[in-house]
């Protein structure tokens, strides 16, 4: 009689994992079957069906598709258009990702070096990541238009000649840069600034009193380490969404003058969206992703490396 | 480095005026952009340099930018599309996470796994056998276009799985003791618990919804679908895109209702936003 014995309730203790174990294995199966099913639907079958496509020379309206092996990949090697996409993204990439870096945590310093007006700095320099920037791409496009927009006016003051800025091919790109530094630097700030509340005060006194009087001292030796797995992380987000550039060419200038702003996903837009080459644009969205998986297998190597070796 | 005591104006000063001028260069789009939307079209031609105009033309302005395009059927379209997202995304993603959180299932790994290979692929990548799909299906230009994509959301499962599993295992052994049912426990003892992850995966869902021009350029074709992103497209398009004046007017009226959402809740926004990087 279990329920004689000394602590009678252990035995429905005792049985009870056992009937939960099942029960519960059968709640979880339920509760995780409609995310499992809509993950496959929507995300992970969809992406696995875009690298078939990628090797398929198949244009939505056409009657069949055939199989053509790398055909398009080989097509993409000679394509003006692709190459210069290519070779803008990994540009834009090069030069927003560590100037908003370097801006950031510049700023995330500096807002975190005092209580003055940290909060209204903070919501001042993230404003942009929240705001429509399709719209605030048209909000720059009057900024740096080439004989209205305050910006050629202003250093028209100064006597310098305007400039056009998004219309010509020499100054699209940089121009783009600019506004894509403008759109990421609040994020990057918030992200050190969080970096840097989490940094212990007692290892500054403790840097004092080992001899680190000077800021860039104490920067060096304290905030700048402490900080590293922050920095990587902010490297890695910042450089996935340069990688994602789009909305401001799609608004701005679909790509020209002469391919001269051309990025992988407007092309990849074109191809697959207006000129309904299904399977060349997923020749292109499979370079994207390829990028984008090589830049995280990247940080997980060098945070591995960290891990074991400091 | 570290914010000591509180330092003299003057030992300050320094900070301020250096964080001052990049917050001027960061408002100065906002700044020109509502300055042009209350002049005339004479005036930004004249003299664009100066903020504040000469002769308010902000009723000329504003009303030719509601009447050339729907703009607030744009803004209505957004919120329909946001929401809808929301409440698919936290419909799907929430039981799941907790079963993936705190039962004890064989597969669960498995499922985890695919949840994390999920985190690392970007949504334009379906986005092409998408498309084909719902134009097979003659869904193109619709609601559920706009929105069925987007109903899993993996960064959501992963949020709420590290927040769940936080939660006393206690709180549901009390709640089961109750006779609650695991459905229940889920939406009336788990989800309650995690509130600040909740609201901190909608703010980061909404403003990246609402933000988004590639999906409703890619399946939206009417006006009547547009959502704000595309709207400003579709404003371009038309010929007051070419009154400047009319245009910035039409950006501020779709700009403002998320910069003011963001002034009004600026600590779970930040939050939000931040924490959901790893997704952006």
């Amino acid at each position: 009689m279990p329920d004689a014995l000394p602590g009678g309730f252990a035995a429905p203790l005792l049985r009870q994992p056992a009937q939960a174990g099942l029960g519960e294995a059968a709640a979880g199966w339920l509760l995780a079957a409609p995310a499992a099913l809509a993950l496959f639907a929507l995300l992970l079958g969809p992406s696995l069906m875009l690298l078939a496509l990628s090797f398929t020379d198949w244009e939505l309206g056409a009657d069949g598709l055939r199989w053509i092996g790398l055909g398009n990949y080989a097509e993409l090697l000679e394509d003006d258009s692709f190459l210069a996409a290519l070779r803008n993204t990994l540009l834009y990439v090069a030069v927003v990702m560590p100037a908003s870096i370097g801006l950031g945590l510049g700023v995330a310093l500096l807002v975190e070096g005092g209580t003055r007006l940290r909060a209204a700095f903070r919501a001042i320099y993230f404003l942009p990541v929240v705001s429509l920037l399709v719209a605030m791409a048209t909000a720059w496009q009057f900024l740096l238009h080439p004989t209205i927009g305050p910006v050629n006016r202003l250093l028209g003051l100064f006597g310098i000649t305007p400039v056009n800025w998004l219309g010509s091919s020499d100054w699209v790109l940089p121009s783009l840069c600019a506004i894509g530094v403008w759109e990421n630097l609040g994020y990057v700030v918030v992200l050190f600034m969080a970096g840097l509340i989490a940094i212990p005060a007692e290892l500054y006194a403790a840097a004092e009193v080992d001899g680190a009087r000077s800021g860039w001292a104490r920067f060096r030796l304290v905030t700048w380490p402490l900080l590293g797995p922050t920095t990587l992380f902010v490297v890695t987000i910042t450089a996935i969404r340069c990688l994602r550039v789009f909305d401001t060419v799609a608004a701005l200038t679909k790509g020209g003058p002469n391919k001269a702003s051309e990025v992988l996903l407007h092309v990849m837009y074109k191809e697959g969206f207006t000129y309904f080459r299904i399977g060349y644009s997923a020749a292109i969205t499979a370079v994207f992703l390829a990028v984008v998986l090589a830049l995280m297998l990247l940080q997980t190597r060098i945070l591995d490396r960290r891990v074991h070796y400091a | 480095m570290r914010p000591g005591p509180e330092r003299s104006l003057l030992a300050d000063l320094p900070r301020l005026l250096l964080l001052g001028f990049g917050a001027l260069l960061v408002l100065a789009p906002y700044l020109w952009m509502l300055s042009a939307s209350l002049k005339p079209g004479g005036e930004i031609f004249r003299d664009s340099l100066s903020l504040w105009p000469e002769r308010f033309h902000a009723l000329e302005n504003y009303g030719k930018a509601l009447r050339e395009v729907p703009l607030l059927r744009f803004l209505l379209n957004g919120a329909v599309v946001c929401l809808a997202i929301l409440a698919l995304q936290l419909l799907f993603a929430v039981p799941c996470a907790y079963a993936l959180a705190k039962l004890r299932w064989c597969g669960r790994e498995a499922m985890f796994a695919l949840v994390l290979a999920g985190l690392l692929i970007p949504a334009h990548v379906p986005a092409l056998p998408l498309y084909a799909g719902f134009a097979a299906a003659g869904l193109l230009d619709s609601y559920a276009a706009l929105v069925a994509p987007f109903a899993i959301s993996v960064f959501g499962i992963f949020m709420f799985r590290q927040a769940f599993r936080s939660l006393p295992d206690e709180l549901i052994q009390a709640a089961r003791m109750d006779g609650m049912g695991e459905l229940g426990i889920v939406w009336r003892v788990v989800l309650p618990n995690a509130w600040p992850t909740a609201t901190a995966f909608a703010t980061f869902s909404i403003v990246a919804h609402w933000n988004d021009l590639f999906w409703p350029l890619v399946v939206v074709q009417s006006p009547a679908m547009a959502t704000p992103a595309l709207g400003v497209l579709f404003f371009r398009a038309e010929e007051a895109g070419n009154d400047v004046g009319a245009l910035m007017a039409a950006s501020v009226i779709v700009t403002a209702p998320m910069v003011a959402f963001f002034l009004l809740a600026q600590r779970r926004f930040i939050q939000g936003v931040a924490t959901a990087g790893l997704k952006g």
